[in-house]
């Protein structure tokens, strides 16, 4: 009887003893894909390509960044390169407040981020980005002791109709978009001149009139996640609490009309109605909106 | 078979411990927090950008970075116990933050480290809730009107700076504190921390403009030991 509780306490014990061995194995790794990340290789390309802006111990302060002034010919990034002790990320499939997962952050590395000094390295290979990512994620405590958030489920896209579009224009009006991103999404709000990121630095809402691209991708499925998530260490809050599935793709699919800028089906949808080609030919009157000398 | 008896043993030992009630009496450290100097100047906030909020005053509410009472009693001030006592388990009742006419009630809400967190929205108008965190989980939630309590919890002690992005004068503090000896100083500027037991304590008072001081502090018996705490006020 004794000896038989011995034997099974010796192999609790083993088990014990083995976790930690386990968990460390894939401590310093990234998965992405069936590309395996390592965080040594990682080291390597950090030091090279990237410790100039996020910093020698990746805390954002590379001295590429500084928040006034600067040494001449310096750029002066307004938007302060990523922290990734903090590790807190703007474009994430993951609710507010949690880890990205692997390939949110490869998928940043590949696109670059829109209206920041953040570039594309889609030079690198992607066995490159990988280790890249298996590095940063030993920057901070947090990947040791949480897991990346659970992906927020994306239903599959409807076809966009135009009752759906003024669906998404009324949402826009009741969940108070318009307060920092304008009337009309020219990032114009009455709001807008006073938000500050997580980092005490002016940040000017999105301006949909300028362009195609959102600082996390350019897809309606990107645009479906950056208000369900969030946009971490900004003020764009996440929305997934309070907009439906549903909803959610109206909203998606009005939003697209606000890209006067930009050919989408929903913008020729939109402007083959009287009430849109009004509201896009006021639209595309140009003009400076207020603060464009600050960083979105 | 006796391993048995002296597991059973200890589980006897165990339920009458917890069934103990917990110690009426002990020790106190109360006190007051004051001032010196001349404080920032609250100013009137401008709620013109939204008006379902400012017409719920008759005249403009101020500011509360430095909330003053008489003889440079300094309200708002947290108060608690930052070592000597034990980490404690967090109360089962939620801790509730109200945003109403575009201002938080509490300004400083004090918590437990995992107790519930209860966020409302009495307002006519969306806000979004973005408490600062650096060493919790950094996260920001809209909250249009009639939206349920965002509710969450912080499992590490840390003062939080809370704001809403939408409305800019909107600052609040969440204390996520260790135990539940914990106090927010009055508009007189007193605070008391009841039910100390005998020991050596570290009593901290935190101010969201002027920062934090701490005091040692014995207690044997239940005795009643006074702490003052007095900041030095900036004019801006």
């Amino acid at each position: 009887m004794r000896q038989k509780n011995i034997s099974k306490w010796f192999a609790g014990l083993a088990i014990l003893l083995a976790a930690p061995l386990l968990v460390s194995a894939q401590q310093g790794e990234s998965h992405i894909g069936k590309v395996t990340g390592h965080a040594d290789s990682g080291r390597q390309l950090y030091f090279r390509y990237c410790w100039g802006c996020h910093g020698f111990r990746g805390d954002g302060s590379g001295e590429n960044w500084l928040p006034t002034g600067g040494y001449p010919n310096t750029p002066n990034l307004n938007i302060q390169p990523r922290n990734f002790v903090a590790a807190t990320f703007k474009c994430r499939s993951t609710p507010t407040g949690t880890l990205p997962t692997d390939q949110d952050i490869y998928n940043s590395l590949v696109r670059g981020l829109n209206n920041s000094n953040m570039p594309s390295w889609i030079t690198l290979t992607s066995q490159n980005r990988a280790d890249l990512i298996a590095f940063i994620k030993t920057l901070s405590e947090r990947w040791k002791t949480e897991k990346a958030g659970a992906e927020i489920a994306v239903p599959a896209e409807p076809a966009p109709t135009v009752q759906g579009i003024q669906h998404g224009k009324e949402l826009f009006t009741k969940l108070e978009c318009w307060k920092c991103h304008g009337p009309e999404g020219r990032g114009d709000g009455p709001s807008a001149s006073t938000l500050t990121d997580s980092n005490d630095q002016p940040i000017r809402p999105y301006n949909f009139a300028a362009g195609s691209r959102f600082k996390c991708g350019t897809t309606n499925h990107d645009l479906y996640k950056i208000f369900m998530t969030g946009l971490d260490g900004t003020p764009m809050p996440s929305f997934a609490d309070v907009i439906k599935p549903e909803d959610a793709w109206d909203l998606v699919h009005y939003l697209r009309t606000l890209q006067v800028s930009h050919k989408s089906p929903e913008l020729a949808l939109w402007e083959g109605t009287k009430e849109g080609a009004e509201i896009v030919r006021a639209q595309k009157i140009r003009g400076t909106p207020t603060g464009s000398g600050v960083n979105q | 078979m006796r391993m048995r008896n002296a597991f059973m043993a200890s589980m006897v030992i165990l339920s009458v411990s917890m069934m103990t009630p917990a110690r009426p009496s002990g020790g106190t450290v109360s006190g007051k927090i004051t001032y010196e100097g001349t404080p920032a100047k609250q100013k009137p906030i401008d709620m013109s950008k939204e008006p379902s909020c400012a017409k719920q005053y008759a005249t403009p509410p101020t500011t509360e970075t430095v909330v003053t009472g008489p003889n440079n009693a300094l309200a708002n001030v947290v108060v608690y116990i930052s070592a000597g006592a034990p980490d404690e388990a967090a109360p089962s009742k939620a801790a509730v933050f109200t945003q109403k006419g575009c201002r938080y009630l509490p300004h400083v809400l004090a918590l437990q480290v995992n107790q519930e967190l209860n966020v409302l929205n009495e307002d006519q108008t969306s806000h979004n809730i973005h408490p600062l965190a650096k060493t919790n989980r950094e996260w920001n939630k809209s909250q249009p009107p009639g939206s349920p309590p965002i509710v969450d919890k912080y499992d590490k002690p840390e003062m939080i700076a809370v704001k809403c992005n939408i409305h800019p004068w909107m600052h609040g503090t969440f204390a996520v504190l260790k135990n539940s000896h914990y106090s927010i100083s009055g508009e007189d500027g007193s605070f008391a921390l009841p039910n100390l037991p005998p020991g050596k304590y570290t009593v901290t008072a935190f101010q969201e403009s002027y920062g934090d001081q701490s005091q040692e502090v014995t207690i044997s018996g239940s005795e009643t030991k006074t702490v003052s705490f007095t900041f030095k006020a900036k004019p801006y």
